[in-house]
């Protein structure tokens, strides 16, 4: 077939698919994931690669995330595609912080600062009894018409899925008329407790309606899996021959397509862009990088290194290496100074969680203990050499680890406990709760500034900054109250969490 | 009326978890999927003036995260579990449970579940606030109505005690600032405010005194109608419905006449109370006029509102009927009831019928801006939420964010509501102009 | 006085004039050029936050408009059919003659002429303030003890619970009407009557008469009012507190209120009730706006440079390190107090909290300024407080502004002030609202 006939190929047609269905199946079946763990990061370890980690169930819950939000967030960013959310209005929720990122972004990279392209369908009590895919095929014939996108992508909800909406019938005939590829994303909330199932959902729907064959191969073009941070890939691949193409946020449907054309997949976070990365490996055979992302020393080496294998950069790489630790060494000596003794813990998702725990131990904390917000058994890739939490806890699998889906109750009780100078916080609305107990927490913004060695330096710079003056975290702790019960601060941290199922 | 909406700038019925965040010490439950809570705290909170979670909101948020399991088998024994967990982890005076979209459509009885706790003396209510009932303004009404339904019994009357309801706890980025307003103007009439909502509320207290108020006072468009009427049907309270919000010294001032008249205060003390308030007003007023005289020739002359119908009418009247700015167009986006339609129109028709400007009732971004693109040279400013910051940049206009979504600013305390109010309001209006030009 | 000034940020003695305007009923006579009142209300009021002519400043302000004539054959003559017009055409209660360059230059005896009405029983004083005498803080400062000076008697008894305000500049202090409004609500508070003097609902002269009565002159500000309260001790034996940070947010003032309290011995339970209730209110909002200083995932300022007068420098400095743990950068003190107050400053600044200090440069010279605070990095953007001068220096080093001090072009002020508890929630939004306003 000649490279015209491709492009002119109907977007539904691409035979080769991972999954046969149009959904994708939920982490806690793909993946073996779960959301409630109490012990040492080394058991955890174990009972994953054993195959016999087991869930545990939570009594009583605080509120979560879902799937929903995690999907939005990443196709919400793709700049010339729209995203409608065929839900009732409170779904569109996060739709504003989306904006702000979106424009936030758009001036980072000057581009034109405007709003983010996000319709709801908005549904009502009379939709679900009688149905809505009428609403939801005259929402892509408006967003066709005011936005002209290259791709619409159509979130389902909880209320879409229990009242059984029919996505794929209004999304098939849409795309027939309007000629751009149209997605559904399963991402209703309640499918999955575990909310990166989201990112699956949204990365499934770019693998089946926007990647194409390549035309061409770029062996020196790197996938880069990632949020919305500063490119500081570019420091570690550049000067090694290689260039970062980073994705999703703040590309085009185009750029998309071509994702294939890639000399390899790498991530930011091996949790958050697994299901693309071996997807992409499976079906265009583009090589993933198994080995856990560069945050650290050890994990930045080994990195670098399985990069350079995977693209014939080999003879590059160690005097690479060898130099940038060089041009460290001295500023890490005198911050592994100042935080010796100083005790770190870490609340985030698993894979950066793991790579801001070895950020933390390389910067001479000590990790007194984290709360990971779910734990995946395997990665669709299935290879051990992925394991994050191995890699950064090879050293100290004693470290006391807890799995919970945020959870503050527990994060709270826990922390009054341990005391610990600092907490690393990768969720939003988390950090109050741990600030209110006068302990300074650090949100995470940019999620690549530990990348690589200079990442070291410059967290920790910012953590110098954050620990010099916790006027704050003091203010607080004086003068606000936590909402427990003084019996729930007196029972053990985990007690609300049910045995193994 | 539910079309799509590009842009939304309401959310859903669930959305009403924040009034209950609102009460001091009460707890909100939940019985929903996992995400809603999260996503309403960022939609109505954090990405709306940056209100955070304080006590029982955000992170600390009480949910059932419902999953595929509740949906088949249904989730009452997971509600169980989370009430009993609530009950005794959350120091609260006063737990409201909550039902999403999810739990709501598979039919669980959430509210006999909740009932149990009741008749066994937890301070327990429920809402029925599943998503697709309607906006977070009727989910706000649904679940302060279900409070008095379900938690309030006959006081005696306290003399001088005013009931306020007002805007809708954090979708109004500036409720908490409104209501200290409003308690401190009562108190100038000498009247005692019973706040339900905000740190100036005595939560659980205020609510039970809500009985024993001598008047319901509706500062709103139509929000807390029902709950007035449902007072007075059960505890005899006579209301007064005050629609527009007051801002500057006419509106307020007649607000407070009005009130003093349904509250019966002395008129002399009304009379010495307004006239000091507008003495300082007016002193601001004047020296502002400079100003206004002065580059009259470059600021706007038109305006544009896209809010809520109680800012809307409320601004107009102050823009208009004071500062001598023209209304190029008006939108309502918060979907009142169909039959308050032409009260609400009439409501912005502060100047003659040629020069008053049309109403539209609509809450999506594409209407709103296709229908400003027909002023393509108008440069207006514009008053409205965060999502029409583009809409402003191409009719080379400004732009002011006074509404939900609120993405640009930190809203604290500030408020314009009042004489004090619509000072705050011109500062951060030309202030906000002056920064944009230089 | 320094050397050349580049983009000023004061004016010069007789901004005085402007102190006269803020007290109500009161009528500044300008004995000066034509263009002088025009000058000093355009750059200290009109282009200072819009604050308009009031009662009667702007184009109000009966002057003499000298002329060559006046120059070369003396003015005294010219001034007296000026004030004899005002008197006649101004409805006032105090009239206070200024004097510019001109007049004091080639020596009139202002003083003398304007004598001999208040020895007729006029409410008149004079003020010698000719420009090239000194800033607009000297001005400020003369005029005040003109009128103590010319009209105040001894009182024939102290009200005890009377308090005098000596604290921000009217005019000068573009939030001066809300900063002064909000002094006189937390004093009140606690239980004091208060003097404020300057601004609407002051009380005009009769409030003015009744300084000498008052148990206690309160300077609320780094140096500029020490010499008015040193004057009334002389001449009143009325003791002083000098209390030298204007007191923004919680922490500054509940220690304000306490210290004063404390002095003037004020009852103990009231006060600490008081604190009680406005602490509350206080700290509902930061704990709000917590989530959003924890998470705010973009460029937060890392560092803060105040690039204004010694009051805002230091109460500003002192709020954000001690509730918002932000950092001091170089601060940066534009009001050239004199030599012997600097050592006291610099102090204050190095004891902003006890772990944490500033270094403080005095200048009021935008190149100088700018070419220091460029001499340092900044690994993340820094916050910029200062005038509307230092917009540009701001975008250049990709920092974040917030115009706040004299002359402030880009802002309408009317009542908003930043003390105190309430005032300090509205700095929070108003330095938050123009970091969001960038994106």
């Amino acid at each position: 077939m000649s490279v015209e006939q491709q492009i002119r190929q109907p977007f539904t047609a691409n035979p080769v698919r991972a999954n046969r269905g149009t959904g994708v199946q939920i982490r806690e079946r793909r993946l073996g994931s779960i959301t409630g763990f109490v012990g040492t990061a080394g058991e955890l370890v174990q009972i994953a690669r054993a195959g016999e980690l087991a869930e545990r169930e939570r009594s009583f819950t605080q509120a979560g995330t879902c799937s929903s939000f995690c999907a939005t967030l990443q196709l919400s960013l793709i700049q010339d595609a729209v995203v409608i959310n065929h839900a009732p209005a409170g779904c569109a929720g996060d739709f504003p912080m989306f904006n702000l990122y979106n424009r936030y972004g758009q001036g980072k990279r000057k581009l034109t600062r405007q709003n983010a392209r996000l319709l709801t369908t908005n549904l009502n009590e009379q939709d679900t009894i009688f149905g809505a895919t009428h609403k939801l095929a005259e929402a892509i014939h408006k967003a066709y018409r005011t936005f002209q996108p290259k791709a619409i992508f159509v979130t389902a909800s909880c209320t879409s899925g229990i009242i059984g909406e029919d996505l794929e019938s209004v999304i098939e005939e849409a795309e027939q008329e309007l000629g751009i590829p149209i997605a559904s994303v399963n991402c209703e909330g309640f499918r999955s407790q575990v909310w990166a199932t989201g990112w699956d959902a949204a990365y499934n729907s770019i693998l089946r309606k926007i990647v194409r064959p390549p035309h061409q191969k770029l062996p020196e073009t790197i996938n880069i899996i990632t949020f919305i941070g500063e490119d500081y890939f570019s420091e570690l691949l550049q000067p090694i021959g290689l260039k970062p193409n980073l994705v999703v946020p703040f590309t085009g449907v185009e750029q998309l397509e071509r994702l294939s054309e890639a000399g390899a997949t790498a991530h930011m976070c091996s949790t958050l862009g697994t299901f693309l990365a071996a997807g992409l490996e499976r079906e265009y055979g583009v090589p993933e990088i198994k080995s856990p992302p560069p945050y650290g020393l050890a994990s930045t080496d080994r990195w670098l290194r399985e990069v350079a294998t995977l693209t014939g950069k080999s003879a590059h790489v160690e005097p690479f290496i060898a130099a940038e630790r060089a041009a460290i060494a001295a500023q890490l000596e005198i911050f592994r100074k100042r935080f010796a003794g100083r005790k770190a813990f870490v609340a985030a998702g698993p894979s950066h969680g793991h790579s801001s725990m070895e950020v933390l131990q390389n910067l001479g904390f000590d990790l007194v203990g984290s709360c990971i917000f779910h734990h995946d058994a395997r990665l669709d890739h299935g290879d051990p050499a992925g394991d994050s939490l191995q890699a950064a806890t090879q050293h100290t699998p004693g470290l006391s680890y807890g799995v919970c889906n945020k959870q503050a109750f527990e994060l709270v009780n826990l922390l009054r406990r341990l005391q610990p100078d600092l907490v690393i916080v990768r969720h939003p609305s988390l950090a109050l709760s741990v600030a209110k107990l006068g302990i300074p927490a650090v949100f995470v913004d940019d999620e690549h500034i530990a990348l690589g060695y200079r990442g070291l330096i410059r967290y920790a710079c910012k953590l110098t900054n954050w620990l010099a003056n916790p006027a704050l975290e003091r203010t607080l702790a004086r003068t606000t109250k936590l909402p427990y019960t003084d019996w729930w601060l007196n029972q053990p941290p985990f007690s609300m969490l049910g045995e193994p199922r | 009326m539910s079309t799509i909406l590009q842009h939304p700038r309401h959310l859903c019925a669930l959305g009403g978890q924040q009034s209950v965040v609102a009460i001091p010490r009460a707890i909100p439950i939940l019985h929903a999927g996992p995400g809603c809570g999260f996503k309403l705290h960022t939609g109505l909170g954090s990405y709306n003036g940056f209100q955070g979670g304080c006590y029982s909101g955000g992170a600390s948020l009480v949910g059932s995260n419902v999953g595929e399991k509740e949906i088949v088998f249904g989730g009452e024994q997971r509600l169980r579990d989370v009430i009993d967990g609530a009950l005794k982890v959350m120091d609260g005076d006063l737990y409201v449970v909550l039902s999403g979209c999810a739990t709501d459509l598979v039919g669980d009885d959430t509210e006999n579940v909740v009932a149990q706790y009741r008749r066994q003396g937890a301070p327990i209510v429920y809402a029925a606030t599943g998503g697709f009932r309607g906006s977070n303004l009727q989910g706000h009404e649904t679940i302060v109505n279900s409070i008095v339904n379900q938690f309030l019994t006959p006081q005696e009357k306290i003399p001088g005690l005013v009931n306020v309801w007002s805007t809708v706890p954090y979708y109004d980025p500036f409720w908490a600032g409104n209501l200290t307003a409003i308690q401190n103007l009562l108190a100038g009439l000498g009247l005692r405010a019973n706040l339900l909502f905000g740190p100036d509320s005595d939560g659980i207290d205020s609510w039970c005194r809500v009985p024993a108020a001598e008047l319901n006072l509706v500062v709103s468009s139509w929000t807390g109608l029902s709950t007035a009427q449902l007072l007075n049907e059960r505890f005899g309270t006579p209301w007064l419905h005050w629609p527009t919000l007051p801002i500057g010294a006419i509106e307020t001032s007649r607000f407070l006449r009005a009130v003093a008249e349904a509250a019966q205060v002395d008129g002399q003390v009304t009379q010495i109370f307004l006239e000091r308030q507008e003495k300082r007003y007016h002193y601001y007023f004047e020296r502002a006029a400079d100003f206004f005289l002065e580059f009259r020739w470059d600021l706007p002359s038109h305006y544009v509102t896209v809010t809520d119908a109680f800012y809307g009418s409320g601004i107009s009247r102050l823009l208009s009927g004071e500062l001598g700015l023209l209304p190029l167009r008006h939108f309502v986006s918060d979907q009142p009831p169909i039959e308050q339609y032409q009260a609400i129109q009439q409501q912005f028709a502060v100047l003659s019928p040629e020069l008053n400007a049309p109403v539209t009732f609509t809450a999506d971004g594409d209407q709103i801006a296709s229908e400003l693109r027909k002023h393509p040279k108008s440069s207006p400013l514009i008053l409205g939420s965060a999502w029409e910051r583009d809409i402003a940049a191409e009719l080379d206009g400004c732009h002011l964010s006074v509404t939900s979504p609120m993405m640009d600013r930190l809203a604290a305390n500030g408020s314009y509501f009042g004489y004090d109010g619509a000072l705050r309001l011109i500062e951060d209006i030309y202030g906000m102009i002056l920064t944009a030009v230089q | 006085m320094s050397a050349t000034v580049g983009q000023p940020r004061q004016f010069c003695t007789l901004g005085g004039q402007q102190s006269v305007v803020a007290i109500e009923r009161a009528i500044p006579i300008v004995h000066g050029g034509p263009g002088c009142s025009g000058k000093i209300f355009g750059g200290m009021s009109f282009f200072n936050g819009f604050q308009g002519s009031g009662y009667a400043g702007g184009n109000a302000v009966p002057g003499t408009n000298s002329c060559e004539k006046d120059i070369v054959f003396g003015g005294e003559q010219r001034l007296r059919e000026v004030i004899d017009g005002t008197l006649k055409v101004m409805d006032g209660d105090l009239f206070v003659v200024l004097t510019g360059c001109t007049a004091d230059l080639v020596g009139d005896d202002t003083a003398t002429v304007v004598s001999e009405y208040r020895e007729r029983g006029v409410p008149i004083v004079h003020a010698s303030t000719g420009g090239f005498k000194g800033y607009n803080h000297l001005g400020h400062e003369l005029v005040v003890k003109a009128i103590i000076e010319q009209l105040l008697v001894p009182a024939k008894a102290i009200n005890p619970t009377l308090v005098n305000v000596w604290s921000v500049i009217p005019y000068q202090d573009t939030f001066w009407a809300g900063n002064l409004n909000a002094i006189r609500e937390l004093l009140e508070g606690i239980g004091f009557e208060v003097n404020i003097l300057f601004g609407h609902d002051s009380g005009g002269v009769a409030a003015w008469k009744r300084i000498p009565e008052a148990a206690l002159n309160l300077v609320l500000s780094p140096w500029v009012g020490l010499s008015i309260a040193e004057k009334l001790q002389e001449r009143f034996n009325t003791p002083y507190l000098h209390y030298p940070v204007l007191p923004i947010g919680a922490v500054e003032t509940t220690r304000f209120l306490r210290t004063v309290a404390e002095f003037a011995q004020l009852p103990f339970q009231p006060v600490e009730d008081f604190i009680v209730k406005k602490e509350g209110h206080f700290y509902h909002f930061l704990d709000r706006a917590a989530d959003f200083f924890m998470e705010m995932r973009w460029d937060l300022p890392g560092r803060f440079i105040n690039i204004s007068d010694s009051i805002y420098a230091l109460g500003i400095s002192r709020f954000l390190v001690n509730e918002l743990s932000l950092h001091p950068a170089q601060q940066v003190v534009t009001d050239e107090p004199p030599e012997e107050h600097r050592e006291d400053i610099r102090r204050h600044f190095a004891e902003l909290k006890e772990t944490v200090s500033a270094e403080v440069i005095f200048s009021n010279d935008s190149d100088t300024i700018s070419r220091q605070l460029r001499k340092k990095g900044y690994d993340l953007p820094p916050l910029i407080i200062g005038s509307s001068w230092d917009r540009d220096l701001a975008r250049e080093m990709g920092g974040f502004h917030l115009s706040i001090a004299m002359p402030v072009m880009d802002r309408l002020v009317l009542d908003r002030g930043y003390v105190g508890y309430e005032g300090g929630l509205r700095l929070i939004e108003d330095i938050y609202g123009s970091v969001l306003g960038t994106y």
